[in-house]
């Protein structure tokens, strides 16, 4: 069974926490596998974990009456899923759905989150990685929104 | 830039070219296929230059050739039906004849991409100016090393060359990614704008090349994000689009700050046009 | 003043022999100027008075010319005055330029018929036309169509039609013998004196002399002519009567700095004047309309009842119409601020990158004739000063 510490150490959103961050984490980690079709989480669920996907796709999706839940983006291999955890009210904001079968390692938010309020030095760093996703998810939701390729601006 | 040389005859003359084929891609794009009347051989032209199309009576329209550069006897266009004239362009029927003058402007930079990974990324439409690169560099492979092709469209209804995009993607070293802004029912690939496809094209920059076409404020992002991502601003490679008349640098109405989009472009090096991007209503 | 040391030897003009100095016309010789033109089948286009303006129109006679007529050009005015002696050229430009009749407001280019499913182009050929013989073109009108020549006749794309007409045109240059108000050709380089590209060149004097025109041939085909008429050799004080002329001429109310224009121009392009200036202006595209180095052209397809017959026509266009910049979605320049700044950035600094030279004769026109006397010089002016008002 391959360890998890190389992937966690290696990837890019969590260069330059010092080592026992690492260790930290790898410690709070744990390999999971979703079937095409599987709902990781739904909006409204507690938030206590996060996701770096290893394998597959994962759908961000919002539900909206009178239709089938609406993709708004997706997720592949190497990024990371869900931030809702980090803030309160610590709930999900929308559903992520397995899209393919999916590998991913999960990360506990909520024993990263108790630390953070106790070493806010840690908290900072983490906090800032997680504003740069936020950041890339929101330009490109900006993005989408234009509509640039429709045919009347 | 490379430029091929026009044609002899006056380049205001449209010379009459019978419609072969007119296939639908979407509900509002269409895919012209046309035949020189007059010349057995055809036009040589570059992949990235355009023609004016004249609808007889009607009114004129510069086209980007969608075609395979090594088939010049056959001159293919994808349009899409927005106004008065590219709605007649393409209600022309089979065995009509449609005016064509060209080709011209300036093309992909092919020559700048030899042994270097050419990075592909098209928005809707844009996939159309882009066709004749990605046949040239299938066609010669081995001038050319890997072959991206990132393309993103508004929805899966709306992307065009749905086969070929598959039989690109079989080919050696080349790697196909497609992504739409609005999923929909029954699509189970990426949902997102094109810049969030790069990370899994796998980028070298120092051996990449880059040409993008699409709305212009795509392009604006994907150059940003490609320069992001360590690409040189002489290596990112963009189609402008202006109003145009003569298609020949003398009606004055597709200038770009000083440069004539006929003459000088449509295509430009990201540094040519990087600050003018930026500027609001030039 | 190349020719100022040569005298004259008192030898009657001798038709065959060359003759670089300057010679002396008397005005009684100016018909058969136009005569012998007229003779050699030109279409003689001069300077007439019509509507309170200088216009240009075919001339057949002296009696056509606007004799005693002067004009005094201010922002946004323009007014015809009479002048106490008989001078013939004594204006300075009026609100055309000869882009009228080398590069025409509206051309056909060719017409075609419906054949079946198809279509075959008829007649391209631009009708037959007399060659033009320009009488009095104005230095900064000489180098006007000098930079039309650059932009019209360039290798790559070259407009026929325009070929055509400049190949065969006679121009007859008449240098200025005082400036308007709205002159600023001397600070363009582009005048008082005129430079190359005419056949003749002549200035009227009127001193005590009597009425005459001093001048020479730039041409072969300009000396040919010369030989034909009455002239005799100019004398010294001929030739400082014409410097003293040309001295008046370029003492000018106006100026533009033209050091690092086009930098000025490009890195400006937010500049809050741009605002100031936009209030004014109406975008009626009358300063591209006089313009003589304005070359902006539109096509249009039209077909007759029938549909079987469609002609397309060139017209002059202007940058600042709003659909000048249409593309599908909506035009690029919607505000008349980005409009006027096109222009004004084209004319002055794109003009230099695109065809080496600024696109400026400074001949006022566009000052003189904007319904709100926009001042191209104050407006320089106020992009180098940083914000501050042009004219009020």
């Amino acid at each position: 069974m391959e360890t998890l510490e190389p992937i966690i150490a290696n990837h890019p959103f969590f260069a330059g926490l010092d080592g026992g961050f690492t260790n930290l984490m790898v410690g709070c980690a744990s390999n999971v596998r979703f079937q095409a079709g599987d709902y990781i989480f739904k909006e409204g669920d507690p938030a206590n974990t996060f996701y770096l996907i290893r394998e597959g796709r994962v759908a961000v999706e919002v539900f909206a009456p009178q239709h089938k839940p609406i993709i708004v983006a997706t997720l592949g291999v190497g990024e990371i899923l869900g931030w809702s955890w980090l803030l309160p009210p610590y709930h999900w904001k929308n559903h992520a759905h397995a899209v393919e079968d999916t590998r991913a390692i999960a990360l506990d938010g909520k024993c990263l989150r108790t630390k953070c309020e106790q070493n806010h030095d840690l908290g900072y760093e983490v906090l800032k990685r997680f504003a740069r996703i936020i950041e890339q998810r929101l330009e490109a939701t900006r993005l989408q929104l234009l509509d640039v390729y429709s045919a009347r601006r | 830039m490379t430029m091929a040389t026009t044609t002899t005859t006056d380049p205001m003359l449209p010379r009459p070219y019978l419609v072969r084929q007119v296939a639908k891609e979407t509900p509002d794009i269409f895919t012209l296929t046309l035949e020189p009347e007059n010349d057995p051989n055809g036009d040589m032209f570059l992949p990235g230059q355009f023609s004016m199309l004249w609808v007889f009576g009607v009114g004129e329209l510069p086209i980007s050739i969608s075609g395979d550069p090594a088939s010049p006897d056959r001159l293919v266009y994808t349009v899409r039906s927005v106004g008065q004239a590219t709605h007649s362009l393409v209600s022309q029927r089979v065995g009509e004849s449609v005016g064509v003058r060209g080709p011209f402007g300036a093309g992909w930079p092919a020559e700048v991409a030899r042994n270097r990974d050419v990075i592909v990324v098209a928005g809707g439409i844009g996939l159309a100016p882009l066709r004749p690169l990605i046949y040239h560099v299938l066609g010669n492979r081995r001038d050319y090393k890997r072959l991206v092709v990132l393309y993103g469209a508004r929805s899966p209804r709306e992307l065009l060359y749905r086969k070929e995009l598959a039989s690109w993607a079989r080919h050696h070293e080349t790697q196909v990614l497609v992504t739409v802004d609005y999923g929909g029912l029954g699509w189970r690939g990426h949902v997102g704008v094109v810049t969030t496809l790069f990370k899994y094209a796998r980028l070298q920059a120092p051996r990449s090349v880059a040409m993008i076409c699409g709305p212009e404020i795509m392009m604006r992002f994907v150059a940003r994000e490609l320069e992001a991502q360590g690409l040189a601003r002489d290596d990112i490679y963009l189609s402008m689009e202006r109003n145009m008349k003569c298609g020949v640098g003398l009606c004055g109405h597709c200038q770009y700050e000083k440069h004539f989009v006929c003459k000088d472009g449509p295509v430009f090096r990201y540094e040519q046009v990087r600050s003018l991007l930026e500027k609001y209503e030039l | 003043m190349t020719a100022g040391h040569m005298l004259a030897t008192g030898e009657a003009t001798n038709p065959g022999v060359s003759q670089p100095a300057f010679r002396i016309l008397d005005a009684s010789q100016l018909q058969k100027l136009i005569d012998e033109l007229l003779h050699r089948d030109y279409e003689v286009i001069g300077p007439t008075v019509r509507d309170g303006a200088i216009v240009y129109d075919r001339v057949g006679s002296v009696e056509d010319l606007p004799a005693g007529w002067t004009d005094e050009q201010e922002p946004g005015s323009y007014r015809l005055k009479h002048r106490r002696d008989q001078a013939l050229f004594a204006y300075t430009v009026g609100p055309q330029s000869w882009k009228k009749y080398l590069h025409p407001a509206e051309l056909r280019l060719w017409e075609a018929g419906r054949e079946g499913g198809s279509f075959r182009i008829l007649n391209n050929d631009t009708p037959p036309q007399r060659p033009y013989a320009f009488l009095a073109v104005r230095a900064c009108e000489l180098k006007a169509i000098a930079l039309q020549d650059q932009v019209l006749l360039d290798e790559s794309y070259r407009d026929p039609h325009y070929g055509q007409r400049r190949a065969r045109a006679f121009t007859i240059a008449m240098q200025c013998t005082q400036a308007a108000a709205t002159c600023f050709c001397a600070s363009m380089g582009a005048g008082p004196r005129v430079g190359d590209g005419c056949d003749l060149v002549f200035t009227e004097l009127l001193g005590q002399k009597g009425h005459r025109f001093v001048g020479k041939a730039e041409s072969e085909r300009g000396d040919e002519l010369l030989s034909a008429l009455e002239t005799t050799p100019a004398t010294e004080d001929d030739l400082r009567e014409l410097e003293a002329a040309l001295q008046t001429a370029s003492q000018q109310a106006r100026s533009v700095d033209t050091t690092g224009i086009k930098q000025l121009l490009f890195d400006n392009f937010e500049h809050p004047h741009w605002d100031k200036v936009a209030g004014r202006c109406l975008a009626c595209a009358h300063c591209t309309l006089v313009c003589p180095t304005c070359f902006c052209t539109t096509v249009e397809d039209a077909s007759d009842v029938t549909g079987d017959h469609a002609e397309r026509w060139r017209r002059w266009d202007s940058c600042f119409t709003l659909s000048f910049s249409y593309i599908h979605g909506g035009s690029i320049r919607t505000s008349s601020k980005a409009r006027y700044r096109q222009w004004m950035t084209h004319k002055l600094a794109s003009w230099i990158d695109q065809f080496g030279t600024s696109g400026c004769v400074g001949c006022g026109r566009c000052i003189t004739w904007c319904p709100v006397g926009i001042d191209i010089t104050a407006e320089v002016r106020a992009l180098r000063e940083g914000g501050q008002h042009g004219n009020p």
